[in-house]
């Protein structure tokens, strides 16, 4: 605290300085930006004209921010333990969901298992999409600029900076997720892990590993 | 024009205006049909508020890194997939 007023108070020009102890700003006392006032004025309009209710915006927010990674991580786990599922799972995957009780979401999903032979990994070169019905918000870094465009372009080097080196007899498929397909990555089973249940397994799984930027470690 | 699972496309080389959902790093180049995963409305015309009765067939295809990077340094097999609307592909001579 002390750096704050470290400065000298005798200096002699006139400009009035900010008070250090100013209370801070809560959100509300800052004029909102022009799409948070956008947001907001749909928002009310829709409520208005009876599209939906103030109570269905709250249920569908509330709905979106149970979603994560965890859900991901119940299929992976599945995948890993009942062949039958994991079958399924790569020709079907909305189905082989909802058949342990996960919702998908409305657009098509494709998983992409990674072998022996090839690692995968997901993009959205030209926004963000990001399959948010099973790993709920995704990650700053998986919107930024810089991941969206060298993992295309070098991605070894980006997953190398996450700390995963993919041997060169691998290929390295990068999915670059630019229409109406979400993905999610189905990792592979690490060793060391033959005597854990599903629950277990699940443990193991992180949003990561199913974006394609890891692989999952085996139990420590 | 449609177009078959394993089959060797074109993207278009274009730069048209306003909302486009093709990558400009895969524009002119040529790839393999990895997939075909159905019809969807164009979203370079909902885009504008033009939802109408046409749905297009999106493709994914599957790129080689050398071809959409020459000077791509990894090794040869890798490679990048990528989800195009038919109305960008065309038969690659």
């Amino acid at each position: 605290m002390s750096n704050d007023h470290s400065h000298h108070h005798d200096h002699g020009h006139d400009h009035v300085h900010a008070d250090p102890h100013a209370p801070r700003k809560d959100l509300e006392d800052i004029p909102p930006t022009y799409h948070q006032a956008l947001a907001d004025a749909v928002a009310e309009l829709l409520i208005e004209k009876g599209v939906f209710t103030g109570g269905d915006l709250r249920d569908t927010i509330e709905y979106m921010q149970g979603r994560t990674p965890e859900l991901g991580a119940k299929i992976t786990a599945r995948a890993w333990t009942d062949p039958e599922f994991k079958a399924k799972l790569l020709t079907n995957a909305k189905e082989a969901a909802a058949e342990i009780g996960i919702d998908t979401g409305p657009a098509p999903l494709l998983v992409m298992e990674n072998t022996p032979d090839v690692h995968n990994v997901i993009v959205c070169t030209l926004c963000s999409c990001y399959p948010v019905f099973l790993l709920g918000k995704s990650p700053d870094w998986y919107k930024s600029r810089e991941y969206r465009s060298r993992v295309v372009r070098d991605p070894r080097t980006v997953l190398s900076e996450f700390g995963t080196d993919i041997a060169p007899e691998r290929e390295l498929r990068v999915h670059d997720s630019t229409a109406d397909m979400r993905y999610m990555i189905l990792p592979m089973r690490p060793e060391g892990t033959d005597g854990m249940d599903e629950a277990q397994l699940a443990q193991l799984v992180t949003r990561d590993s199913l974006i394609g930027v890891i692989e999952v470690n085996p139990p420590a | 024009m449609p177009f078959s699972v394993g089959e060797t496309v074109r993207v278009r080389w274009a730069t048209p205006p306003g909302h486009v959902r093709t990558p400009y790093y895969c524009r002119g180049l040529s790839g393999t049909v990895e997939r075909i995963c159905g019809k969807f409305h164009n979203p370079e015309e909902l885009a504008y508020g033009r939802t109408g009765d046409q749905v297009v067939t999106l493709y994914r295809v599957r790129f080689a890194q050398k071809t959409l990077w020459p000077d791509y340094t990894g090794p040869a097999k890798d490679t990048v997939d990528i989800e195009v609307f038919e109305h960008w592909l065309e038969t690659a001579q």
